[in-house]
């Protein structure tokens, strides 16, 4: 009773609490299996950089709906996204920088430039929601948005998932049978844009980014292979919504922020009890 | 199957503004087994690069006569790889298929067993379960052969294939290459250890940036060449960013 009281009557009770863990779910499972080809991709901090660059195409969506609006603030969001990977990679392949340094960049300045029209037009409540998020606010709009994302990823992946792993592992291979390695690089990042957008409502420009990495390295200490890796991913975000959402209902702490940190939690653990890890390092099995 | 000749015409490769590749032109004929030698920063590993059309060449040209993309099979540096990739060595093997299989299609159970027997051919038989992560360089580097054989190029292009690699494996892997010759193949690879060049590679392109000789082995790899080399080599500008040609 005491276990169905503290893990379950919260989202019985609380429509605002189902809608917050169906959320996770579904950013679990398009995010999680996007972190783990990021990761792969050795562009995790380009991931992060992604994520704020999203801001002014959002603010700009804030500013024409007049208010947090999910569609119109994920839609800027996505453009503003997708012109930053775009530039980005361009800069890199014309001067002398390479891509981190030009991500880094224009996410400076594509954070800067989004927190100035929150600001501008908005409250402060509204610049924290933006920055920080507000799982608990979404409503059925914002549900099918983060559902649809994340059903159109799953596809995605599923669809172009051979060539994505080739790019991703050898792309000089992939160059060499005509592969059109750079479209399927081109159409990844559109995946995280699109994820970061998702992510954004319920944890903000700041961390939404957290259930796509620590998912994801997570899921890189404990699986040897790239679908079970992919499918860890996504568990483990679901769990640390439903985790996250559980503590922060019953310790009346902030819900994104609480999401990360179980996520960041599981990821200390798993440093220490994956195969690989320091338990086993200081406790090896014998035979 | 006989591939027809790849003609190379005062091809000339910079990084920004500095030559790597400078004015080579020759021909790797129909069915040759061509070492490219030469000193560090020779521009090796760039010339590979422009034959695969990886680098743009900044001028001259590359004549392939009849060949298409799709003949050329490429093993690049071990070092451009992921080893640690979480792959098995079947899934990587059977990206061998891909002229076959494409980005969509499914792999044919002929493919499979194609794939299984190249396994077996690079003494791996029995590893298609075990994860890239888990090998030797020296299994790695047989594993992709197995996909080099898959690909059955007609012309087949290896940047170091031995660099890092144990004894028995570089002569099993040498092996391999000269059954690719005699089955009619071209082959081109670029190496380091001259006595290689001069026990297994009948044809050599000995460069520094530009050629210093191309021919039989015997005649290209002459002392007063490969000092001739080392000197060019020693002369050329040093500023330019080149890392892959080594």
């Amino acid at each position: 009773m005491m276990l169905y009281e503290t893990l379950i009557h919260p989202f019985v009770e609380y429509g605002f609490m189902r809608r917050a863990l169906i959320a996770c779910v579904a950013l679990g499972l398009g995010s999680g299996p996007v972190g783990v080809l990021l990761m792969l991709r050795r562009m995790s901090l380009v991931g992060d950089a992604m994520s704020h660059a999203v801001l002014p195409g959002a603010a700009i969506g804030f500013l024409i709906a007049g208010g947090l609006s999910l569609p119109a603030m994920g839609l800027g969001g996505i453009i503003a996204g997708l012109i930053v990977a775009l530039l980005s990679g361009l800069v890199s392949r014309t001067t002398v920088l390479k891509e981190d340094a030009s991500f880094a960049s224009f996410y400076l300045a594509s954070l800067a430039t989004g927190v100035l029209i929150v600001s501008l037009r908005g409250s402060n409540i509204d610049l924290l929601h933006v920055l920080f998020g507000t799982i608990l606010a979404i409503d059925a709009t914002a549900l099918y948005f983060v559902g649809g994302i994340a059903t159109f990823t799953a596809l995605t992946l599923a669809i172009v998932y051979r060539p994505l792993v080739a790019e991703c592992f050898d792309p000089g291979f992939l160059r060499s049978v005509r592969g059109h390695g750079s479209l399927y690089h081109v159409l990844f990042l559109f995946l995280v844009v699109l994820n970061l957008v998702a992510g954004f409502q319920a944890l903000g420009t700041l961390m939404a980014v957290g259930l796509m990495m620590l998912p994801a390295s997570i899921a890189r200490l404990w699986a040897r292979s790239l679908p079970l890796m992919m499918a860890i991913a996504a568990g483990v975000a679901a769990l640390s919504g439903f985790v996250g959402l559980i503590v922060s209902f019953h310790f009346g702490l902030a819900s994104g922020p609480t999401i990360i940190l179980v996520a960041a939690i599981l990821y200390c653990l798993s440093l220490v009890f994956c195969p690989s890890g320091a338990f086993r390092r200081l406790f090896p099995a014998r035979i | 199957m006989t591939p027809p000749r790849i003609r190379l015409e005062n091809v000339s490769i910079a990084y920004a503004k500095n030559l790597a590749v400078k004015n080579i032109s020759g021909s790797f004929e129909a069915g040759s087994l061509t070492a490219i030698a030469g000193p560090n920063g020779a521009g090796k590993s760039t010339l590979l690069k422009g034959l695969m059309g990886d680098l743009k060449l900044q001028s001259g040209a590359i004549h392939l006569d009849a060949l298409q993309p799709k003949d050329f099979g490429y093993l690049p540096q071990a070092a451009e790889i992921d080893r640690h990739f979480p792959l098995s060595v079947a899934d990587t093997v059977m990206l061998g298929a891909w002229n076959r299989s494409g980005a969509f299609r499914g792999i044919s159970r002929e493919a499979a067993e194609r794939g299984h027997a190249a396994l077996e051919a690079v003494g791996l038989g029995g590893f298609e379960r075990q994860h890239i992560g888990a090998l030797s360089a020296g299994q790695f580097q047989r594993v992709l052969f197995a996909r080099l054989l898959l690909q059955d190029a007609k012309v087949i292009v290896l940047d170091e294939p031995f660099t890092a690699i144990d004894a028995a494996t570089t002569r099993d892997l040498l092996r391999i290459i000269r059954q690719w010759n005699d089955d009619g193949r071209t082959i081109i690879a670029v190496l380091h250890d001259f006595e290689q060049v001069r026990s297994h590679f009948p044809q050599t392109l000995l460069m520094a940036r530009e050629t210093v000789s191309w021919g039989p082995t015997e005649t290209a790899m002459t002392t007063g060449n490969l000092q001739k080399a080392r000197a060019m080599a020693e002369n050329a500008p040093t500023e330019q960013p080149e890392r892959l040609a080594v």
